[in-house]
């Protein structure tokens, strides 16, 4: 999983180190949130679902009542009055406006009826018989509509937050499965390439020192082994005076060995 | 995604394709709207045996894409299954596309396109 991932392409250096820990810790925040919000929005879903499937079973119930009582009116007129009231429909009494609901950060619309006073197309159907009985399906037929304008509300709700949901769910995911991960490998990255320099500082160090050490060694054997070599050319010819250079160099040498206390200052 | 304020600010009429009964029965409850002319259109589609399937088509096409005045469309099951795939494909918030049961055709949920989802979402 993580080897899919990969990691992002960052320098492996302290700076980004830091930045990717706040990156980190920024994407956990988030997907607590969006975790939550999408939990919430889940819960709403629900309810509206349910709702959803009472209301259409209401519905059933109501635009039977509704469809009986037009029935009623086509026998109490006696005759068909369908085209009488589709050439008389002039302007909606019956209307709708929409409001906003917010939840979690998402603006639901819900519609709302209302009638609009003062329009009535339909005043003289029926004054010849049966305007009792076309009066009582206008009433029923508002209600019935009434309860659709509310099916309706909930449908929409239904599918925005379905939407909604959808692109938070993704979201969520995403952080969860890619860039949390991701963010994680790049400090293990970083983290491990930053160990690598110390230990290559480190050896680095060591190598140094050994180095010096070798040095110091090497110029000590040196310095013994002039100094032996004066000693043994001293106890040869003890009396013979320094005739050459490197005679007056070894006396030199010898007086200076034979003086115990300058010894430090020679080795180093 | 989440529809922003002006496209259903306008939106304050219902409009229906159904049959004579139904359609009837709803412009008794006074949704009719005719809109003022020139090019007058009725907010309403009364379908009977003789109608033309891509007659509802274009009347649905007209009340759900073209008007911006229509916030809830009605549409009665039996016609709703003639156009079937239209309204399935139709996912849009508005206007919201409501299936309604007819005098003769009684309501059957499994049919509804929204419900249909529901369904599917909860697995079962």
């Amino acid at each position: 999983m993580s080897g899919a991932v990969g990691r992002e392409a960052v320098f492996p250096t302290r700076q980004s180190l830091g930045l990717m820990k706040n990156k980190l810790k920024g994407a956990e925040i988030g997907h607590s949130l969006l975790k939550r919000k999408s939990e919430a929005l889940t819960k709403r879903f629900r309810d509206i679902t349910r709702r959803i499937d009472e209301a259409k079973q209401k519905m059933g119930r109501v635009m039977q009542i509704a469809a009986f009582s037009l029935a009623e009116v086509s026998y109490a007129v006696g005759g068909d009055i369908g085209y009488q009231i589709q050439e008389s429909a002039k302007q909606a009494r019956f209307r709708v406006r929409t409001k906003q609901e917010n939840i979690s950060g998402v603006l639901l619309p819900t519609f709302e009826s209302y009638t609009e006073e003062g329009v009535n197309d339909f005043g003289l159907t029926g004054l010849g018989k049966g305007g009792q009985q076309i009066q009582r399906c206008r009433e029923t037929y508002a209600r019935a509509v009434e309860t659709l304008v509310e099916l309706a509300s909930l449908q929409t709700a239904f599918l925005i937050l379905d939407e909604v949901i959808k692109v938070v769910n993704r979201r969520v995911n995403a952080i969860e499965h890619v860039i949390i991960p991701r963010t994680e490998n790049t400090i293990k990255y970083i983290n491990s390439e930053l160990d690598e320099l110390d230990r290559e500082e480190f050896y680095r160090l060591k190598k140094v020192s050994g180095k010096k050490k070798r040095d110091v060694a090497a110029a000590d054997a040196e310095i013994l082994a002039a100094r032996r070599k004066a000693e043994e050319e001293q106890a040869a010819n003890p009396k013979a005076p320094a005739a050459t250079a490197t005679a007056i160099f070894a006396e030199e040498e010898t007086a200076d060995v034979l003086g115990e206390q300058e010894d430090n200052d020679v080795i180093f | 995604m989440a529809a922003s304020a002006a496209t259903y600010k306008e939106r304050q009429f219902l409009a229906v394709i159904g049959d004579e009964d139904s359609v009837t029965g709803l412009l008794l409850a006074g949704i009719g709207h005719v809109t003022e002319p020139p090019g007058s259109q009725r907010n309403f589609l009364v379908v009977d045996s003789k109608t033309e399937t891509s007659e509802i088509e274009r009347a649905f096409q007209n009340f759900t894409q073209e008007r911006k005045d229509i916030a809830v469309l009605l549409i009665n099951q039996h016609i709703a299954e003639r156009i079937r795939h239209s309204v399935d494909a139709f996912a849009d918030p508005f206007p919201a596309v409501l299936e309604i049961p007819s005098k003769d055709h009684p309501y059957d949920p499994e049919k509804d396109s929204v419900l249909k989802r529901v369904r599917r979402l909860f697995g079962e």
